[in-house]
């Protein structure tokens, strides 16, 4: 049984057609990746997901419970939480004071101040800071801090790597495992390839709102990601 | 001497101004509406105390044990059926909404209670006075309002920087797309947020009512020094308030001394050359956002 099951999925901004019956599933303990170029409705899905933007067909079961029209602030407790599209760090709140507005919902799991402090050192080292003063590596660690302060069984993330140097992006990453190991089920979106190759269990290509690719790792050619990511 | 006094009874005064701003920098601060019924609100609440105090025959500061808890309850149903659409609709339409709430309240006191001037009658505490010297004695009501003002400024500056309401508030003051996401109702946060600035509106009314006259129109002044004290201050701030309120509060009463007829005028003054010099007010908001 899977943990979430997006089925037929349409997204419409006012006359633009974002998503086109788009279907993406994801079992428990699973990472899946879903890559794009820009415009392909990568962030799109996640806000669907989340609850941010409703979809105008299709429908979103998480859990076994239609969550299509749900709000998002009801997302949460059962268990979805999103790291936004640039970070969104509540500029006059401290870090810790960031993550722990992320703990409002509290829900049972093995993540606490002290937990996301250990996997993140970076976080730990500037929790008296302002969010407002901080680097775009340090707001996109306090981004998935704050998304783990709810104890998701689902993590949505959003562009990790955008505008960050790659020795940062090494950083964050490498904090993977410890969420997988929890038994998360991470969905992560990303436009480098290569990084979300290396965390994903799975992958799926989307182009212009539609699966052009999907599949393991392992099985995938670098040419045929190439030509699904690009449509050539 | 005489100027001593007068600045000593500004800082008094000015207790009561931060008292009533309190509520309308708290409801900027979170939700950017700018409460228009604000002053309107505070006479509200004053005439509710005048109609328990009258029925029941109690001392008005009991009366407040329930003005209180019904103001908040105003509070937040007005933010839930008036000013939770209106910010869904954006714009100017929360000023608009607060500008309406302002008039019709008004008018619905006028027909209840007619234009004549009431008060909230506190026996010989409304002249009852702590000599210092001669020269100088201090009010007891003006004192209790004063404290009362501090505290309630010191009450809701540690809510909002301790209490995971008050940091929700300010979550959803930064960024109100984003607090949703960390399973937190925008509405009820600000439901709650009106609550309490209308909890704090019932005790200023009261106090004003205590301190002297007030018929239904009388909240268009009330409204104006309270902007001013947010102003002066700076916006978003409540320590800035507090200080603006004692800011105008002094300004009005050196005036009065140099003239009877200058007060207000003076306190208007400063508060121009405060917009003028320092539109930023003294103790702006410390992280932009």
């Amino acid at each position: 049984m899977s943990l979430l099951s997006v089925r037929d999925l349409d997204v419409h901004y006012g006359d633009f057609q974002a998503i086109y019956g788009l279907t993406v599933t994801i079992d428990e303990g699973e990472t899946l990746a879903i890559i794009g170029a820009n415009g392909a409705g990568k962030s799109t899905l996640l806000k669907s997901i989340a609850g941010q933007v409703t979809p105008t067909a299709g429908s979103v079961t998480f859990a076994d419970v239609d969550i299509t029209r749900t709000p998002p602030h009801k997302r949460v407790p059962l268990g979805i939480a999103l790291t936004p599209e640039g970070r969104r760090i509540f500029p006059s709140l401290t870090v810790e004071e960031n993550l722990l507005v992320g703990a409002h919902v509290k829900r049972k799991g093995p993540w606490s101040l002290a937990s996301v402090y250990e996997a993140f050192p970076l976080v730990a080292d500037r929790k008296d800071r302002f969010g407002a003063n901080l680097s775009g590596g340090e707001q996109q660690a306090t981004a998935i801090g704050r998304a783990l302060m709810s104890n998701p069984r689902l993590l949505l993330l959003d562009e990790v790597s955008l505008g960050l140097a790659p020795v940062v992006v090494e950083q964050i990453y490498a904090a993977l495992p410890a969420i997988t190991s929890t038994g998360t089920t991470v969905l992560v979106v990303e436009q480098d390839v290569n990084q979300s190759m290396k965390v994903a269990s799975r992958v799926q290509c989307l182009l212009e709102g539609r699966t052009v690719l999907e599949g393991r790792p392992s099985d995938l050619h670098r040419d045929q990601i190439a030509s699904a990511y690009f449509g050539i | 001497m005489q100027w001593i006094n007068a600045i000593i009874q500004g800082i008094l005064l000015g207790g009561l101004y931060a008292l009533l701003a309190a509520g309308l920098s708290l409801m900027f601060g979170v939700m950017r509406i700018v409460n228009l019924a604000h002053g309107a609100l505070a006479i509200l609440a004053a005439y509710l105390g005048l109609v328990i105090v009258q029925a029941t025959g109690i001392s008005p500061f009991l009366a407040l044990l329930a003005v209180v808890p019904i103001m908040a309850a105003v509070g937040y149903l007005l933010q839930w059926g008036v000013f939770n659409r209106a910010l869904s609709m954006g714009g100017l339409s929360p000023l608009l909404a607060a500008f309406g709430l302002a008039v019709v309240v008004t008018q619905l006191l006028q027909l209840r209670f007619s234009a004549d001037l009431q008060s909230l009658q506190v026996g010989s505490l409304s002249v009852a006075s702590i000599t210092i010297t001669d020269q100088i004695s201090i009010g007891v009501l003006p004192l209790i309002t004063f404290v009362v003002g501090v505290v309630v400024i010191l009450g809701l500056q540690i809510f909002l920087s301790r209490a995971p309401l008050g940091r929700a508030m300010r979550a959803a003051s930064d960024d109100p797309q984003t607090v949703p996401l960390m399973g937190i109702d925008n509405r009820r946060v600000y439901a709650l947020a009106t609550a309490i600035a209308l909890a704090t509106v019932g005790i200023a009314g009261m106090f004003l009512g205590m301190r002297g006259n007030f018929n239904p129109t009388y909240g268009d002044a009330m409204l104006i020094f309270a902007f001013e004290a947010v102003i002066i201050g700076g916006l978003g701030s409540l320590w800035g308030t507090l200080a603006g309120g004692m800011v105008l509060g002094i300004a009005q009463t050196v005036g009065a001394q140099v003239n009877p007829s200058y007060g207000i005028l003076i306190g208007n003054l400063v508060f121009l050359a405060i917009l003028a010099f320092r539109p930023t007010g003294l103790m702006p908001k410390a992280v932009t956002t």
